[in-house]
C-alpha cells in the first residue's frame, strides 16, 4: 500500500529522536551527525530498526542537516545515499508486520532568509531541491520537512519538494510557548500556506513537550483539512547533576499524545529526548484507538508571515490605494522607482485598519514583472498584512506569488477560458484565494442570472484543476449607475445568489458604482452598506474615505459583530467630520526659529510641517517655501548637530519633518520637471552587510539637501553598485559598511568603480571605518556621520 | 547538551538607551518619540538564551574547549584559572528587526531609537543571564567575552554556531559575513571560577582606546 493510501485510514506512527541518541553514543558537540551514515552505518541502522520494532510505520533518514550549505555536492550525495541505505537495511531487518515507510528527512538550512537574513529565497529552494533530488534518486517513500521555525523557509522547502517530485510530503513546524514560530507565524497562517501548496499532512514537532503543544495541536485541528501531525519532545531538557534529562517519561508521553489522537491527531511520533521506548509506549497506547476521520474545513483564508485573515467572520477591508490608476503622484513614484512612497501608502492604510492590501503597480512604461515582485517583497519587509496581488500580466503574477511569504489573494481570474487556464495552475501551485470576476468572452452579462451562470462555470473549471470553491471569491462587478440605473440592483442580486445559493465568498470594487457622479463617497458608502447586507464578504475600498469607514464600523456595530461597540467607539473620532480649515496659528516659540514652518521643522513635528506647507501653498510659490523656510530650518539643525548642541535623534526628527514638507511640495508639483537639476547620489550598504540604519539616515539627509538619492538597499553586490552609477551617470556614490568582515566588499566595490566609472567620487562611512581605513581602501572621502556626508558631497561637487 | 532559558523583561534603563542613540539629553519631542518606540518595541521582544557548559584548558594563547580551540591572548587572559566556561547565545528576537526595517524606510529617527533600545535590551538580557549562571552554580564568573572583542577573531562565531546550534534553539542564525540575525543578539564565553579581579571600568580588559563609549556608564 502506498503511503497516501495508508495515511487515509490509519493512525501513522513516525519515529522518535535521533540526535539525542547519537549524543549518548558519543556524537561530539559541533560534529555533524549526518556523517555517521558513512562512518557508523550500523549504529544508524540499529536506531532505525529499533524504531520500526517499537511500532513506527515511518522512519526518517538521518539527513536533518544534509544540505549543500553544510556539505560539498559529492559528499552530500554519498551521505544521502548511505542514509537511505541505512534506513532500508533497517526495514529489511525489522521483525514486524506493519507497513514500513522511509521518509527523506529535511531540516532547516540554519540560515535566515532575506530580507532579515542573507539567504535568498530562490537559493533556499535550490538548496532543498538538491537534497530532494538525491532522496528520490536513492528511493524514499515520502518526504518529511521538519523543525522549521520560519514560514518563508518552510515555503521554500515545500516548493522544492513539489517541484521535484510527486512523493507525499509532511511538513512540521517548531512552535514556541507563545504558539507561534520564531518568525511569528500562527498555526492558522501555516495551515493556509501549506494546504494552499498541497501538503499531505502538517503539524508541529520539537521545541516543547506534548502538554505544551496541546494548544497548538487543537488550533491545527480546527483549521486543517489534511491530517495533523504531532511529534513533541520528551518535555523540556533540564540539567541535573551535570546530566541532561528530559522531564516527561515514556508513559506520560504516550498518555498525553494518545489523548490528542483521540482529539483527532492522525500522525504521531517523538522528537528530542524520545527513544524507541517512548514510541513503544505510544503505539501500545494508540493500537486500540480508532483514527478520527479528517474533516475538510470550508475555511476561506489568506495569510501573511504572521497571521491568517479568515473570510466570513466579519467584513474584510482590502485597501485599494497601492494602484496608479488616476493617481499622478503614484505614477511618478513608480517611474522614479520611489519604493518608499509605495511603502508609506501601504503603512498608512494599515494604520486605517484594512485587513488586506491590494498591490497593483502596472504602468505601460515599467517592467511590471520586476516592480511587482519588488513591491511585494518590500511591503512584506515593513508590514504584516496579507497582500492581494493585482495584475493582468501572468508572468508578473507568478513571479510575485512565488516570492510571497504566505498564502496570497490573487486578483484576478474571470470566466474566459484563457484566463482560467493561465491563472488556475498558479493557484494550484502556490496556493491562494483567487478573485473571480463574473465576466467571460461575451463580456459582463446585464443580468444576475448571467453572472451566476459564469460563476458556476468558473467553479466547474476550478474543480477540474483541483481547486476547492473555498479558494474562490466572486466579484459580481460593480458598474456605474450613471450609465445604467439598474446596474447596482443586478450586481447585488448576483452577489446574494452567489453567497447563499453557491455558498461562496464575495468581493467588490465598491467605488466603481459611482463613476461619473458628484460627491461619490455618498453613493459608495450607501452601496457598500447594501452590498454587505446582500452577502458581501470583502470590499476593495479606500480606507481614507470617512464615509466608507463610517459605514463599515456602523454595520459591524448594528449586526452584532462588534462586542460592546468597542471598535465603533474607538474609531469614531477618526471618521468624524473633518474640521473646516482655519488659519494656522503660529505656535509658541515661533520667534526663536523664524517662521512657524521653520519652528515645526526644527522641533521635528512632521504632521505640523506638512499642514503648514499645505497652507502656504495657497499663496506662496513652492520653491520660495523651500528657500525661505525649509532650507533655513535645516541649516539651524545641521549646524546645531555639528556644534553638538543638537543630538542625532533630533537631527533626524527635523529631517523627517522637512521630508514631509517636501512631500507636500512634490505632490503640488507632480508633472513639473523639477528633478532635472538634482544631482544623483547612489547609495548602498555593501555586499554581506545587512545593517542599513546609518545608510537610511544618510539617505534622508541627502534628500533633504536636494540630492536625487538612488538607494540600492543593503547587501548589494559590487557590480550592481557600479551598474547603478553608470546608469545614472552619478558623480557621487556613498558606501556603507558596519563590520570589519564587510570592508573587503567595500574595497572590491571601489576597485570596480575606478575601472568602470572613473568619474565617480566615493564617500565611505560606517561603524568600523576611519579616515585611515578609508585611505587604505582608496575612497575619496570618509564621512563620520550623515551630516558630514552632506558637507563632503557638497564640497566635492563644488570642486568639480 | 544545549539548554535554553527564557526570561521575563529585564528592567529598562532609558539613560543607557539614550547613550546608544548618541543622545545625552532628550528634549520633549525626543522623549515622546522614545516613549512611543518603547511602547511599540517592548511587547514584541523575547528574551531567549541557549547555552552549554564546556571544559577548558589554556595553553599559551590558545584556549581549548574540547569541541574547538581558539587563539586569543585576551580571551586566554580573561579565562585564566577557570575550570570551564559557559558558552551562550542570546537574542531579543526577530520582531525588533522587523520594526527597525519598517522604520528604517519610514522614519529613520524611530529606527535609530529602536536600534538603541535593542542594544540596551540585549545587554540587559546578557546581564540577567550571567547573573543567573553565577547564582545557579554558586561560583564566581568572569566578565563575558564575545568574538570581535580585543583579539578574539569574529571567525570564532562559526565554531560557536556549530556547537550551540542556536538556530534550532532560539532562532539565531549566522550569515556568510559572520553577522548574526536577528541582529540584536550576543554570543559569549563566561569563565567559571578562576581569578576574580575587581574591574574598575565597565570596559574590562578591552583595549580599544578610541571607543566612543569608553569608560562611560
Amino acid at each position: 500500500m502506498n503511503f497516501r493510501d495508508y495515511l487515509r485510514d490509519h493512525i501513522v506512527t513516525l519515529d522518535g529522536g535521533m540526535g539525542t541518541l547519537l549524543q549518548a553514543q558519543g556524537l561530539q558537540p559541533g560534529e555533524r551527525p549526518e556523517r555517521w551514515n558513512l562512518t557508523k552505518p550500523q549504529a544508524i541502522t540499529a536506531i532505525h530498526r529499533a524504531y520500526f520494532e517499537a511500532g513506527s510505520n515511518v522512519v526518517c533518514t538521518n539527513t536533518f542537516g544534509a544540505n549543500s550549505l553544510h556539505f560539498p555536492d559529492d559528499e552530500l550525495e554519498t551521505i544521502v545515499a548511505a542514509a537511505v541505505a541505512n534506513a532500508k537495511a533497517a526495514r529489511e531487518l525489522a521483525r514486524t508486520d506493519a507497513p514500513k515507510y522511509i521518509a527523506l528527512d529535511i531540516g532547516p538550512s540554519g540560515k535566515l532568509l532575506k530580507p532579515l537574513g542573507d539567504l535568498d529565497f530562490e537559493d533556499a529552494v535550490r538548496v532543498f531541491a538538491k537534497t530532494v533530488a538525491l532522496g528520490i534518486k536513492y528511493g524514499v517513500d515520502l518526504v518529511v520537512v521538519e523543525t522549521m521555525n520560519d514560514s518563508y523557509e518552510t515555503k521554500a522547502a515545500l516548493l522544492a519538494v513539489k517541484e521535484n517530485s510527486d512523493l507525499p510530503v509532511i511538513v512540521t513546524n517548531a512552535y514556541g510557548e507563545d504558539g507561534k514560530l520564531m518568525t511569528g507565524a500562527t498555526p492558522e497562517a501555516m495551515v493556509a500556506l501549506l494546504e494552499g501548496m498541497g501538503v499531505d499532512a502538517l503539524g508541529a514537532n520539537c521545541s516543547l513537550g506534548p502538554k505544551q503543544l496541546r494548544g497548538v495541536a487543537h488550533r491545527l485541528l480546527q483549521a486543517a483539512s489534511v491530517p495533523v501531525v504531532l511529534k513533541p519532545n520528551a518535555g523540556l531538557p533540564k540539567a541535573i547533576d551535570g546530566k541532561t534529562v528530559f522531564d516527561v517519561t515514556a508513559q506520560q508521553f504516550a498518555d498525553e499524545v494518545a489523548a490528542l489522537v483521540t482529539d483527532g491527531v492522525r500522525v504521531i511520533g517523538g522528537c528530542c529526548g524520545t527513544t524507541p521506548e517512548y514510541i513503544r509506549a505510544l503505539t501500545q497506547k494508540t493500537a486500540v484507538l480508532t483514527p478520527v476521520p479528517v474533516r475538510p474545513k470550508s475555511i476561506t483564508a489568506v495569510s501573511s508571515y504572521t497571521h491568517a485573515v479568515v473570510f466570513g467572520e466579519r467584513p474584510i477591508l482590502i485597501g485599494e490605494r497601492i494602484n496608479p490608476t488616476g493617481k499622478k503622484r503614484f505614477k511618478q513614484a513608480l517611474l522614479e522607482n520611489d519604493m518608499d512612497y509605495i511603502l508609506s501608502e501601504g503603512v498608512s492604510q494599515q494604520e486605517k485598519g484594512v485587513h488586506i492590501l491590494d498591490v497593483n503597480v502596472g504602468l505601460p512604461d515599467i517592467d511590471e514583472v520586476r516592480m511587482l515582485s519588488d513591491a511585494v517583497r518590500e511591503l512584506q519587509t515593513v508590514l504584516d498584512l496579507p497582500l492581494q496581488v493585482d495584475t493582468s500580466d501572468t508572468v508578473a503574477m507568478e513571479a510575485a506569488l512565488r516570492r510571497y511569504n504566505g498564502k496570497a489573494m490573487i486578483n484576478s481570474v474571470n470566466g474566459k477560458e484563457d484566463s482560467m487556464h493561465a491563472i488556475f495552475p498558479l493557484v494550484k501551485k502556490y496556493g491562494g484565494v483567487v478573485v473571480a470576476l463574473t465576466l467571460d468572452e461575451n463580456g459582463i452579462p446585464d443580468t444576475a442570472d448571467g453572472r451566476v451562470a459564469i460563476a458556476e462555470n468558473i467553479l466547474r473549471v476550478a474543480h477540474e484543476y483541483g481547486i476547492d470553491k473555498k479558494d474562490i471569491v466572486f466579484d459580481t462587478l460593480a458598474l456605474t449607475i450613471c450609465a445604467d440605473t439598474g446596474a447596482a440592483v443586478e450586481t447585488l442580486a448576483a452577489l446574494k445568489r452567489i453567497k447563499y445559493e453557491l455558498g461562496c465568498h464575495t468581493s467588490l470594487g465598491v467605488s466603481n458604482v459611482s463613476f461619473g457622479l458628484p460627491n461619490r463617497d455618498a453613493i459608495n458608502a450607501a452601496f457598500f452598506a447594501l452590498a454587505l447586507e446582500n452577502g458581501l464578504s470583502a470590499a476593495i475600498m479606500n480606507p481614507f474615505s470617512a464615509d466608507m469607514m463610517r459605514t463599515y464600523y456602523a454595520y459591524k456595530a448594528l449586526k452584532g459583530l462588534d462586542e460592546n461597540c468597542e471598535d465603533y467607539i474607538s474609531a469614531a473620532d477618526s471618521f468624524a467630520d473633518a474640521p473646516t480649515p482655519t488659519t494656522v496659528v503660529a505656535p509658541k516659540g515661533a520667534a526663536t526659529y523664524g517662521s512657524d514652518l521653520q519652528h515645526a521643522i526644527v522641533k521635528g513635528l512632521k504632521d505640523r510641517a506638512a499642514e503648514l506647507t499645505r497652507a502656504r501653498l495657497a499663496n506662496m510659490a513652492p520653491l520660495d517655501i523651500v528657500n525661505d523656510d525649509i532650507i533655513p530650518a535645516l541649516n539651524v539643525v545641521g549646524k546645531g548637530f555639528e556644534s553638538k548642541t543638537v543630538y542625532l535623534p533630533q537631527l533626524l526628527m527635523s529631517a523627517e519633518a522637512a521630508k514631509s514638507a517636501f512631500e507636500v511640495i512634490k505632490m503640488a508639483m507632480v508633472g513639473a520637471s523639477t528633478d532635472a537639476v538634482k544631482t544623483p547620489f547612489v547609495l548602498a550598504t555593501v555586499r554581506g552587510d545587512i545593517h542599513d540604519i546609518g545608510k537610511n539616515i544618510v539617505k534622508l539627509l541627502m534628500e533633504n539637501y536636494g540630492f536625487a538619492v538612488v538607494d540600492l538597499g543593503k547587501d548589494v553586490a559590487p557590480q550592481a553598485i557600479v551598474d547603478a552609477v553608470v546608469a545614472h551617470r552619478a558623480p557621487l556614490v556613498g558606501l556603507s559598511a558596519l563590520m570589519t568582515t564587510t570592508v573587503p566588499a567595500m574595497e572590491e566595490t571601489i576597485h570596480l568603480l575606478r575601472e568602470q566609472a572613473p568619474w565617480c567620487k566615493i564617500i565611505v562611512g560606517g561603524a568600523v571605518l576611519t579616515q585611515d581605513y578609508a585611505d587604505k581602501i582608496g575612497a575619496d572621502r570618509y564621512a563620520k556621520d550623515a551630516m558630514e556626508c552632506v558637507r563632503q558631497a557638497q564640497a566635492m561637487l563644488e570642486e568639480k | 547538551m544545549i539548554l535554553t532559558k527564557t526570561y521575563d523583561e529585564p528592567p529598562v534603563c532609558e539613560k543607557e538607551i539614550r547613550r546608544f542613540a548618541a543622545c545625552k539629553s532628550a528634549d520633549g519631542e525626543t522623549a515622546a518619540l522614545l516613549d512611543a518606540c518603547l511602547r511599540e518595541a517592548l511587547p514584541v521582544l523575547t528574551y531567549r538564551v541557549c547555552y552549554g557548559e564546556f571544559p577548558m584548558r589554556t595553553d599559551g594563547d590558545a584556549c581549548d574547549f574540547g569541541a574547538f580551540r581558539v587563539h586569543s591572548k585576551q580571551l586566554a587572559r580573561n579565562l585564566a584559572g577557570c575550570k570551564g566556561v559557559v558558552l551562550y547565545a542570546a537574542t531579543v528576537g526577530v520582531e525588533l528587526d522587523r520594526l527597525i526595517a519598517r522604520y528604517g524606510r519610514l522614519s529613520p529617527a524611530k529606527a535609530l531609537l529602536l536600534q538603541a533600545i535593542g542594544a540596551e535590551r540585549i545587554e540587559a538580557l546578557c546581564d540577567v543571564f550571567c547573573a543567573d549562571i553565577a547564582a545557579e552554580r554558586r561560583i564566581g564568573t568572569r566578565p563575558r567575552f564575545s568574538p570581535g572583542y580585543g583579539d578574539l577573531p569574529l571567525e570564532t562565531q562559526t565554531d560557536i554556531f556549530a556547537v550551540l546550534q542556536p538556530y534550532k534553539h532560539i532562532g539565531l542564525t549566522l550569515s556568510d559575513s559572520l553577522l548574526m540575525s536577528p541582529t540584536k543578539s550576543v554570543t559569549a564565553f563566561v569563565g567559571l571560577g578562576g581569578e576574580q579581579k575587581p574591574t574598575t571600568t565597565p570596559c574590562g580588559d578591552c583595549n580599544k582606546a578610541d571607543c566612543a563609549f569608553r569608560g562611560v556608564l
